[in-house]
């Protein structure tokens, strides 16, 4: 197993009201290596919290995280997160940015260089390189945001809805894209979304989250063949995977009181 | 168009996959529409006037300004005791100029600034720094700024003159705390009013306290340092002149004063279009500066 989550409780501290919030209630599951694992869960119920506990920038309660069976307690070369808000230096180009990682690998500056230019191509912004972020459209951050996290050649990939801020045709490009690159990278996956579509398209398996505190409400594996073509949406098999874990969360949200938000 | 040719990356130096991919399986599959080849056209040539247009139209109000004050010096309603016009001005630079003691007055008074203003910058900017980034610093040096931004340090120069006497030494340090305060707070300003998402970018890709000092706070501080350096500017030359209207020995302050107690006000203008012009040529550099740093944000 490459990451293995048990009993992972995480409790947040709300200085404001004098007390700990627990988030996340005792998560527990496996990924393999190379696998491509899609979490989702209704709004607030601790999903970001558990990757940022993952990527080593949150503390556990208690539990554990480990990776390669190494304890997960502080961020790493080995994982990369892709953020929500593409999260760019704006004083850096796009160049500059996709090294942003790749510079605190300590590997020699001119192959640092070569390896973010690499990085810009693999997603598609040739010809941008040198622009700086303001210059550039939501999806085409969002692309650098994901070219730096693979521009370290992390072990896993851990993505925090890195496409929900874009209209609906740039994310299924993105979502190729990024399916596109995770086939000739196969990188461990972690990648959390509000869209169970893109869920079930993207991972071999969805974990579905419960209301807030987070535990595994349900597994469901995703046996659809690789590659997939954007029009396996469509199919029969696909849409009542979709319907299942769209079940799973309405549920939820009703216990949360948010149906009439879900 | 050149069809994309779909190639498996290539890590170089941590190569934990294989580079050719893998056989078998559903290797890159997909093809994606990648984006449109970007075409760009040249942009059309600006006219003489529209290069120019700011400067022609600022010099022009500039101008008229002095044509209307030269005229109303000449119709005499005051003596020009009272209103000098901008020819009588100038004839008292030059006489200030061949006397000799301008450029004495100019090179003390300038020497001041620098090394006041000098010592500001090189304690306020790693003093704000310092302080916006670690809190305990901040706690035990907060009363301390307080007090002295509040205080007008202009009150300070008599203390000045008997710890330093009347020299440059006395004027140096009214034109320091002037500066460094400005400088120092908004320094901390900036730091601590960086980004918390970048903080976390820089920590989540495993970046050290002294690295996202660096690659982070250092530049994300910079607008802020450049309007403190500004700011900093004003109160400098403000303590220049004061603090020579006070005792001084030489310097253009001195000589000012000295003009405006014999009813020599033409004199009076000649140092305040002098200091005038050091506060423009500084804030000019500045803003030279600024734009250098400014190039990533989008030209309007
Ligand atoms: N820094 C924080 N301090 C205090 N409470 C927090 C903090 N961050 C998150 N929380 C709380 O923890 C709970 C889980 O938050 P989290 O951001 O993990 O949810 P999420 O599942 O990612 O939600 P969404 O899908 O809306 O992004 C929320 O109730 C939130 O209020
Ligand atoms: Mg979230």
């Amino acid at each position: 197993m490459k990451l293995q989550a048990r009993d992972v409780v995480i409790h947040h501290r709300r200085q404001r009201y004098g007390d700990m919030l627990l988030a996340v209630d005792g998560v527990t599951f496996d990924i393999a290596d190379g696998e491509f694992v899609a979490i989702v869960g209704p709004s607030g119920c601790g999903k970001t919290t558990f990757l940022n506990a993952v990527d080593g920038l949150l503390p556990l309660t208690s539990g554990s995280l480990t990776l390669d069976g190494r304890q997960i307690d502080r961020p790493g070369h080995d994982r990369a997160m892709v953020f929500q808000q593409p999260s760019l230096l704006p004083w850096r180009t796009v160049t500059g940015n996709v090294m942003y990682g790749v510079e605190l690998l300590r590997i020699p500056n001119e192959e640092a260089r070569g390896r973010a230019k690499r990085f810009v191509d693999l997603v598609g912004l040739e010809g941008f390189a040198e622009s700086y972020p303001l210059e550039l459209s939501g999806g085409m951050q969002q692309r650098v945001n994901l070219a730096r996290a693979l521009a370290v050649d992390p072990e896993v990939l851990l993505l925090d809805e890195p496409f929900a801020a874009l209209d609906a045709q740039t994310r299924e490009t993105m979502q190729q894209e990024l399916l596109r690159i995770w086939n000739q990278t196969r990188k461990t996956a972690v990648f959390i979304t509000h869209d169970i579509v893109e869920a079930v398209y993207l991972a071999d398996r969805v974990i579905v989250f419960t209301a807030r505190p987070g535990r595994v409400k349900e597994i469901v594996r995703v046996d659809i063949p690789r590659p997939r073509d954007l029009r396996v949406k469509r199919e029969p098999g696909f849409v009542e995977i979709e319907r299942r874990i769209w079940e799973s969360i309405r549920e939820e949200s009703a216990r949360d009181g948010l149906a009439a938000t879900a | 168009m050149a069809e994309r040719v779909e190639e498996p990356i290539k890590y170089d130096s941590l190569p934990n996959f294989p580079a050719e991919g893998f056989p078998g399986t559903d290797m890159g599959a997909t093809r994606v529409p990648r984006d449109s080849p970007i075409r760009t056209t040249p942009l059309p040539p600006q006219t003489w006037f529209q290069r120019r247009e700011a400067l022609l139209i600022g010099s022009s109000g500039v101008a008229v300004f002095f044509i209307a004050w030269q005229a109303v010096a000449s119709a005499r309603i005051w003596s020009p005791l009272f209103l000098p016009g901008p020819v009588d001005v100038w004839q008292a630079f030059l006489e200030l100029v061949n006397d000799g003691e301008l450029a004495t007055d100019i090179a003390v008074s300038g020497q001041e600034f620098v090394i006041g203003y000098a010592l500001a910058a090189l304690v306020g900017i790693p003093c704000g720094l310092l302080f916006g980034w670690y809190p305990r610093l901040r706690y035990v040096f907060d009363p301390f700024i307080t007090f002295f931004y509040a205080t007008p340090r202009i009150v300070l120069i008599p203390l000045f003159i008997i710890w330093l006497g009347i020299g440059v030494e006395s004027k140096i340090a009214v034109i320091y705390l002037g500066a460094v305060f400005a400088i120092l707070i908004n320094t901390m300003a900036g730091v601590r009013s960086l980004d918390a998402s970048l903080l976390r970018v820089a920590r989540s890709f495993g970046a050290g306290d002294l690295h996202i000092f660096r690659t982070i706070a250092l530049p994300g501080s910079v607008p802020f340092i450049l309007t403190g350096l500004r700011l900093g500017t004003g109160h400098a030359l403000i303590g220049v002149v004061v603090a020579e209207y006070v005792a001084a020995q030489h310097g253009l302050g001195r000589m000012m004063m000295i003009a405006g107690s014999t009813f020599q006000s033409s004199k009076v203008f000649v140092g305040l279009f002098l200091i005038a012009s050091a506060g423009l040529l500084l804030t000019y550099g500045l803003q030279r500066i600024e734009r250098h740093f400014d190039a990533w944000r989008p030209q309007r």
